[in-house]
């Protein structure tokens, strides 16, 4: 429906609607209708079989497992998943399609309803709720720039298992938009379903646009935007297209319901097809496979197997850790730093200084590395030591930094390393004035002043001494005894 | 009947019958493509095998067999009768094929068909009509008619063929042998390639039922590449078609005559021969009861609803990306257009427009759910007469003996041939037919119905009626 613009007034408060689409791979082994694997970056065509090339005669057979993921993927989402789903075949001519239809589900989704809360933008926390979630096999890739006036096709892609997961049109703003994205993300990695990785195309975006004026109930024509290959590329296209739809309608025109894929490089919109290709896909039950039956036991196991999911994470972070909430969202955006961190936690005993390590020194080491969490060398119990040293005073803060470097290269406990490298806190008297004893030799000039009474050279002394001791002198001690020493 | 007249057919037996009847002009063209020098070679290694209790054990050991084309064969190629899959040879076996070769029998080569399986006559095929064996003028009934005329003149003794609407009983009617199609999940389906999903079956062609019923039994059973394949244990078929009392031997039995089945559409003739086998079996110890299917009538327009619109979606696939033939254009649109005008005949043709239509937004509801929803009352009422104590049903296969090729030009006029067997496919209960007598010298086929998955009480009474003809001096 299109919208009447007001006959006269100021600008009009436009409201953007969004929807999201999000077809996500699901991580099994093995297709969705066959054995092959669904490895990722093999040959052209050799995760192929008769059942994936759409041979005449073969016939699909269900992956178990990938109804196991979807159903948690699912359950996750907060969704009701139903007894009784139904498979259907949408049918269409694609090259890279091998049976002229792909199998999907249609009027009898796995599951329907479930919610994703938008919480982390500046607006208050608000519930978006979801349409459906259902399961459906990939088509193949079609490769345009490989051969010259010759497209490709690769079937290696096909038959691997989907889910897509569909918003209702309730989401304002491309920030919320992609605070969604990012929610559904976490989510789907903590359950494990899918490596949700937008770059490697195992989570594709499509965007459902409209805008109507602040008030209107009923919704403008929507357009829809792909190829969309991260999170900031959909932010980005939301507000080109809102731009695009808004001049438009101000202009006096109609918006025109399309898709459009969005060009990253000049940052617009282009229109993907032509308005001829609107598709009758022609739905119908799938003969070749009976309707998917879940038992209420079935359902039941798959919501046992759900880990703590992000939310749940987050008020117990608060609560046990007593930790602030910038930290907690930064330690709980995946299971593994999460996990880690609860570790380091118990190790050490001292939550607090656990959190600083883990967001400050661990993540920096594991970025630079370019590696992952659970490669990392320091294990939990030798990091827990090590903060436990630095919580007791035994070694300094700036010692404690030059440990954990050590000791991502060797296997040695922190307090071997401090010992070794003499980064103790050095408190014993006699030692300490043994260094103010040879900084006063060294610094005669400075020596005098302070003892005529220049105070303020204190700091200079002491920061000669810490240099001195390389870091292992107390550097309390140190003011306590120059203190002394100048009265 | 035993195993041992089957395996007295040998396939050098095969190829000399095939050399006297299926070549030259008035040849019967029952044959798309054969492996003759492979199946010697598999013969002579047979037959240089010292007798094992293995290789004893093999019920079809060196046993001829003819498959129809629209089952995957390994190394004859596999056209459906269509020129768009001229040449494909598929890199995967058929479950019904591999498992009558893993019972020992030889693959002598593929038959003759109605392009994709879609017609009565085998007139439909893409290279030229089978004759019927019976009387070369004629039809062999389709579409299965390849194989059915490979048996029937002797070629082979066992062969496979498929149904979606009669594509087996009625061949075998019109050839004068036994033809069956199993209850739907019963056999396989991989490895057939698709025309109705949901109606598809894989059926036997045999010169008697004890032939037929091992045939079933040895192709039947869980297939785990076929999710509509059922699970439930195939019993010794071939035991239910021994007939042992010679006496009653269907004593108990209740037969239902459903009234439907006789009207004036009937041949008044093939109407007194289904009357004669009735009166045979009550001889046998059987009542017969009249029952009423009520919604029989509506089975052509169900049919003609549903299998266009499956058969849309499956042909999809022939679209000259992949496999079979292409013709090149200048855009994939182009290429499409003229890949399939030029590869499908009329036949196959008008079915995909059928379908596509039926199932188009907006014209869904009015056809494809209201069929589906027909046809569960056609199940019903099948189920509600095997509920109420009948355990087969008896009733002609087709309306009229085979037809002269040509005869039958108007394609509503053809899809009338299938009047008494479309019913079985709807319903995904077991069905076969059998010689029950002859018109002007041209075979008639009388029809039993089972409840599903009661494959052995068909084959009980069908045997019974066969002893008893025979015990008259044969058909």
């Amino acid at each position: 429906m299109n919208t009447t613009l007001p006959a006269a007034g100021g600008p009009i408060d436009w409201e953007l609607v969004i929807g999201l689409e999000v077809h996500c791979q699901l991580k099994t082994r093995s297709k969705i209708f066959c054995g092959c694997a669904t490895s990722f970056g093999e040959a052209p065509n050799t995760n192929t079989c008769p059942v994936c090339l759409g041979l005449p005669g073969a016939l699909p057979v269900l992956n178990a497992h990938a109804v196991e993921l979807a159903t948690r993927a699912a359950l996750a989402l907060g969704c009701v998943v139903h007894n009784t789903s139904v498979f259907a075949r949408k049918n269409y001519f694609y090259p890279d399609l091998p049976k002229g239809y792909q199998i999907s589900q249609f009027d009898q989704p796995i599951a329907t309803g479930g919610t994703i809360v938008v919480d982390d933008t500046s607006t208050p926390p608000r519930a978006i709720r979801m349409h459906r979630v259902h399961m459906e096999e990939d088509a193949g890739k079609s490769v345009h720039d490989r051969f010259r006036d010759a497209t490709a096709i690769d079937l290696n892609r096909a038959g691997t298992p989907l889910i897509e997961i569909v918003s209702e049109p309730e989401i304002h703003s491309a920030a919320d938009a992609v605070s969604y994205l990012r929610r559904l993300k976490q989510i789907l990695e903590y359950t494990e379903v899918s490596d949700a990785n937008m770059e490697e195309g195992s989570l594709r975006v499509d965007v459902n646009i409209s805008i109507r004026p602040r008030g209107q109930t009923a919704l403008g024509t929507k357009t829809e935007v792909k190829n969309l290959n991260s999170f900031s590329s959909a932010e980005r296209a939301v507000e080109v297209e809102f731009a695009r739809q808004r001049a438009i309608l101000e202009s006096g025109g109609r918006v025109e319901q399309q898709t459009l894929l969005y060009d990253e490089k000049r940052n617009q919109v282009r229109s993907a097809r032509s308005k001829e290709g609107s598709h009758d896909y022609r739905y119908f039950p799938e003969p070749d496979l009976p309707p998917l039956v879940l038992t209420d036991d079935f359902v039941r196991r798959q919501q046992v197997a759900l880990p703590e999911l992000p939310a749940a994470k987050r008020d117990r972070f608060a609560t046990q850790y007593g930790l602030g909430a910038a930290d907690i969202e930064q330690l709980i955006v995946n299971r593994m730093l999460a996990d880690r961190f609860e570790a380091v936690a118990s190790s050490s005993g001292d939550p607090r200084r656990a959190a600083n390590w883990m967001l400050g020194p661990v993540l920096a080491a594991v970025n630079a590395s370019g590696g992952s969490l659970i490669e990392h060398t320091v294990d939990p119990d030798r990091l827990g030591a090590l903060i436990t040293l630095e919580a007791h005073g035994d070694v300094s803060n700036t010692a404690a930094r030059q440990i954990f470097t050590m000791m991502e290269r060797e296997p040695a406990e922190p307090l071997a390393i401090a010992t070794r490298e003499g980064l103790l806190k050095v408190s014993d008297d006699s030692a300490l004035v043994a260094w103010i004893d040879e900084v006063f030799a060294e610094s005669p000039t400075e020596a005098a002043r302070f003892m005529a009474g220049e105070r303020k050279l204190q700091g200079v002394l002491v920061g000669q001494v810490m240099k001195k001791s390389k870091g292992a002198a107390d550097p309390k001690k140190v003011n306590q005894l120059l203190a002394a020493r100048g009265e | 009947m035993s195993v041992e007249s089957l395996q007295a057919h040998t396939v050098e037996a095969a190829w000399l019958q095939y050399d006297a009847v299926d070549a030259g002009p008035t040849g019967l063209n029952a044959f798309l493509s054969v492996d003759r020098e492979g199946s010697l070679t598999a013969a002579a290694s047979i037959a240089a095998t010292p007798h094992t209790a293995a290789s004893l054990a093999a019920d079809l050991a060196g046993v001829p067999v003819a498959i129809k084309d629209n089952l995957a064969t390994l190394t004859l190629p596999t056209t459906c009768g269509s020129r768009i899959l001229e040449g494909y040879v598929s890199p995967y076996e058929a479950t019904a094929v591999r498992k009558l070769r893993e019972a020992g029998a030889i693959v002598i080569g593929k038959t003759n068909m109605d392009e994709f399986a879609m017609g009565s006559s085998t007139e439909n095929s893409a290279y030229g009509p089978t004759r019927n064996p019976v009387d070369r003028s004629r039809v062999p009934g389709g579409s299965s008619g390849g194989s059915a005329a490979a048996v029937a003149s002797g070629v082979v003794r066992l062969a496979l063929g498929s149904e979606t609407g009669g594509s087996v009983r009625q061949p075998a009617a019109f050839c004068g042998i036994v033809g069956v199609k199993p209850t739907y999940g019963r056999v396989s389906r991989f490895g057939l390639v698709a025309y109705a999903s949901s109606l598809d079956h894989v059926g036997v062609f045999a010169q008697n039922v004890f032939d037929a019923a091992l045939g079933v039994e040895l192709i039947a059973g869980h297939d785990p590449y076929d999710a509509t394949c059922s699970e439930r244990p195939v019993p010794a078929l071939r035991q239910s078609a021994v007939v042992t009392d010679h006496a009653q031997p269907l004593a108990g039995l209740v037969v239902g005559r459903p009234v439907e089945y006789f009207t004036d559409a009937l041949d008044p003739r093939i109407h007194a021969h289904c009357d004669a086998s009735l009166e045979r079996l009550r001889a046998l110890g059987a009542v017969v009861r009249d029952v009423s299917l009520s919604h029989t009538s509506l089975a052509i327009p169900v049919y003609y609803v549903l299998a266009p619109a499956e058969a849309s979606s499956n042909l999809a696939r022939y679209d000259g990306v992949r496999y079979g033939q292409r013709r090149s254009a200048d855009g994939l649109r182009e290429m499409y257009e003229r890949t399939r005008t030029g590869g499908f005949g009329a036949e196959v043709t008008r079915r995909i427009l059928l379908g596509t239509y039926v199932l188009s937004a907006g014209y869904y509801d009015a056809y494809y759910r209201r069929a589906q929803t027909v046809r569960e009352l056609i199940t019903q009422d099948f189920e509600r007469v095997f509920a109420d104590g009948v355990h087969v049903l008896f009733t002609p296969t087709a309306p009229t003996p085979a037809f002269r090729i040509g005869e039958v030009s108007d394609p509503y006029d053809m899809y009338l041939s299938d009047i008494y067997t479309v019913t079985a496919n709807l319903a995904g209960i077991p069905a076969m037919s059998q010689p029950i007598g002859l018109v002007d010298g041209l075979p008639v086929g009388g029809q039993f119905m089972a409840a599903r998955f009661d494959e052995a009480t068909m084959f009980k009474a069908a045997a019974a009626l066969e002893y008893a003809m025979a015990a008259e001096g044969g058909v």
